[in-house]
């Protein structure tokens, strides 16, 4: 009988050996390592089974500390919130938050009760992202790589810095910024989107919505194929783009024939991070043009012909009746 | 355990029992699914009433078994039928002493009324509610807050009937009565007091929200939307109707999120309170447009302010009345009504039952009108 078996779900060979430590030409960076490294079923599952060591450097202490207290900032405000009960914090949590000032204040320092602390924890948390960047960087250099990663982690932080930084300013306010909880920076999003007549209607908008999207697709198309041809050693991505072997050519055969068209073992990874990072740069640029340049998009999708009126009648009693939805006669 | 043949049978016959078990009960398991679906039918199964033109996603949708079950305090309101004056009758303020309202009915109806009352209101404690435990002859004095409230409450009442017809009667004739609040209870459900600001440790903005609160109908919206719109009357719109306007968050009077968000706030209790969704009023894309609402909105818009009458005119001036176990638990406020005290989740309160037809004695001020 022939066997169904699924093969991809995780990784199915773990290579076992002393662990790897890497390249240490001066010497100097096994002493800045922290950790002994260690081997994880599980986390060969998943990716690589070893663990550690870690290089945190200056920058990923300065990230890791600022971090910290940006985190305590706020977790210590909520615990505040709720009369200092564990209980409460737990039971509320998703509920609670810290919340930028009220408008009044606009740019000034407000009190620590009403936004202080807030703004003492987004400067942290500045620092902490900003460093982080820095380490993404510092560490490629180290490796002498390219800054891709570096990059790609700048457009996401653009997307930061517009939300709680560049737009607040520009707005007058830092009352703009988003709050610091689960439910409450949610209900920000929703908020703003209502405020300035319906985010849905703003082009940036939208194409940050196409490029998530479209990452999402790539994503799934890419790593389809190079499962797909796992057998032909496909997954050898680097040896692939350096010497294309029958994988490449089966997996582009396969794209041509379906769509006339296919990207390169190497293309096709500049494809995937274009998408990811035009992601947050157009979405930044739409927030930021939003209640500076732009009040209600709906009104400006009107102004400028993409928000057609529909046809039809308004009110349920057009398309039936109350007593006839609720089972008491009528249609 | 299992005796040795048993494991030596298998070791002799090795076979994969897992992936053939695994498709077997996959496959049968999709095959009892179906077979029961197709013959039990779908235990979830929706209706749906459109609101709006098509395209637009405009649409209410509940579950059949939902629908299937009528409010079951229509079945269990009390009611009966008026008794049609002939003339010459005594009238109830010439019999009885300090009879301030409903002093126009003849006695059988007058009694009629306050017995209807009490199976509304009071149906334990009965007469006695109001009047004490004393004497026919005393029930004039005004010893109890009671009947001093339940005098007032009447008179609401009548102006909801007369003055706010247009949101009480909008369909079909349907009123309210003491029964669309009170459902037989001393207290109605679904009151409301003041609770913002709901934190001691922080102030402004950060104060009124983020708190699993009745008010906030347990979102993390904030929790003083009734008090403020509902109370106060502040506005509750919050956009600019040009593309580009030249103004700042800090400028007082500007709405910002912070103001959507109380706004929303407001309009998630008014969907809760009718078991509707947004879209029974507004076309989601576009909230504010008075052009692409349903006349649902307007009525809406009518009950709004209904409300906030009703709160600053005849509730809140009760306040002093009121014993302090009636009052509110953090500003001793009197007790306040919204949409959700008389829909208490229905898209019309009791289903749209016509509670004022036998009541012409409620349904406006001064002498009832029979007909």
């Amino acid at each position: 009988m022939a066997m169904i078996e699924y093969q991809n779900i995780f990784t199915q060979v773990q290579v076992r050996g002393a662990p790897e430590v890497g390249l240490d030409e001066q010497g100097t960076l096994s002493g800045e390592r922290i950790g002994t490294p260690g081997f994880s079923n599980l986390a060969g599952w998943i990716g690589n089974a070893q663990l550690g060591p870690i290089y945190l450097g200056w920058a990923g202490m300065v990230s890791l500390g600022c971090g910290c207290l940006w985190l305590n900032i706020i977790g210590i405000n909520m615990l505040a919130q709720v009369n200092w009960s564990i209980p409460e914090l737990l039971r509320q949590g998703f509920w609670l938050a810290l919340e930028p000032p009220s408008p009044q204040y606009g740019l000034k320092i407000p009190p620590l009760q009403d936004g202080g602390w807030y703004i003492i924890s987004s400067f942290f948390l500045l620092v902490a992202v900003c460093s982080w960047w820095l380490r993404s960087y510092m560490l490629a250099q180290e490796q002498k790589m390219g800054k891709h990663v570096a990059w790609a982690f700048g457009s996401a932080i653009w997307l930061f810095l517009v939300l709680g930084l560049f737009r607040p300013i520009l707005m007058g306010s830092w009352s703009e910024m988003v709050p610091y909880g689960i439910f409450p920076h949610l209900d920000w999003t929703t908020a703003f989107s209502i405020r300035y007549g319906n985010l849905y209607y703003n082009p940036f908008h939208c194409l940050s919505i196409v490029f998530l999207y479209g990452s999402v697709l790539l994503f799934a198309m890419h790593g389809a194929t190079i499962l797909a041809v796992t057998r032909y050693g496909g997954d050898r991505e680097l040896e692939q783009i350096a010497d294309r072997g029958t994988a490449s050519e089966r997996a582009a055969l396969f794209w041509r024939w379906t769509m006339g068209f296919n990207a390169t073992m190497e293309g096709i990874h500049r494809w995937a991070w274009w998408f990811a990072v035009l992601t947050p740069i157009t979405g930044g640029i739409g927030i930021l043009l939003t209640g500076t340049v732009v009040d209600n998009w709906f009104i400006w999708a009107q102004e400028h012909h993409f928000a057609p009126m529909y046809d039809g009648s308004y009110g349920y009693g057009e398309y039936g009746t109350y007593e006839g939805f609720i089972g008491q006669g009528g249609n | 355990m299992l005796p040795n043949w048993f494991f030596k049978w298998n070791s002799e016959r090795p076979a994969n029992i897992y992936g053939p078990a695994i498709l077997v009960g996959a496959v049968g398991s999709a095959v009892i699914v179906v077979v029961a679906l197709i013959s039990l039918g779908q235990p979830y199964a929706t209706a749906s009433i459109q609101t709006g033109p098509a395209g637009t996603g405009m649409s209410r949708t509940e579950f059949k078994s939902d629908l299937a079950k009528p409010d079951p305090s229509i079945e269990a309101m009390y009611f009966d039928e008026p008794y049609i004056p002939e003339g010459g009758e005594n009238l109830a303020k010439d019999i009885y002493k300090n009879v301030q309202v409903l002093g126009d009915l003849t006695e059988d109806n007058f009694n009629r009324v306050m017995g209807a009352m009490t199976q509304w209101v009071a149906p334990e404690q009965g007469c006695a509610y109001c009047h004490g435990d004393v004497a026919l002859e005393e029930y004039g004095a005004d010893d109890l807050y009671t009947k001093v409230v339940a005098r007032r409450m009447i008179q609401m009442t009548q102006n909801i009937n007369e003055n706010w017809d247009g949101h009480v009667n909008v369909n079909k004739e349907v009123g309210v009565t003491c029964f669309t609040c009170h459902r037989g209870e001393n207290v109605p459900s679904d009151i409301w007091f003041r609770i913002a600001p709901v934190t001691k440790a922080t102030e402004g903005w950060s104060a009124v929200q983020n708190r699993v609160t009745v008010q906030s109908q347990y979102t993390s919206l904030p929790s003083d939307a009734l008090e403020t719109y509902l109370l106060k009357t502040e506005s509750i719109k919050v956009h600019n109707l040009d593309a580009h306007a030249d103004e700042y968050p800090s400028d007082p009077d500007v709405p910002t999120w912070q103001n959507a968000e109380r706004t929303f706030s407001l309009m998630n209790y008014i969907s809760n309170s009718l078991g509707v969704n947004c879209v029974f009023c507004h076309n989601s894309r576009a909230f504010y447009d008075p052009g692409q609402v349903t006349p649902q909105w307007a009525t809406e818009l009518l009950g709004i302010s209904m409300v906030q009458e009703l709160n600053n005119e005849y509730l809140v001036p009760l306040t002093e009345v009121y014993p302090p176990e009636r009052l509110g638990p953090v500003y001793q406020d009197a007790p306040k009504a919204a949409c959700k005290t008389c829909h208490k989740g229905y898209q019309q309160p009791l289903q749209g039952t016509n509670v004022i037809g036998n009541y012409p004695e409620l349904a406006a001020t001064g002498a009832p009108v029979y007909d």
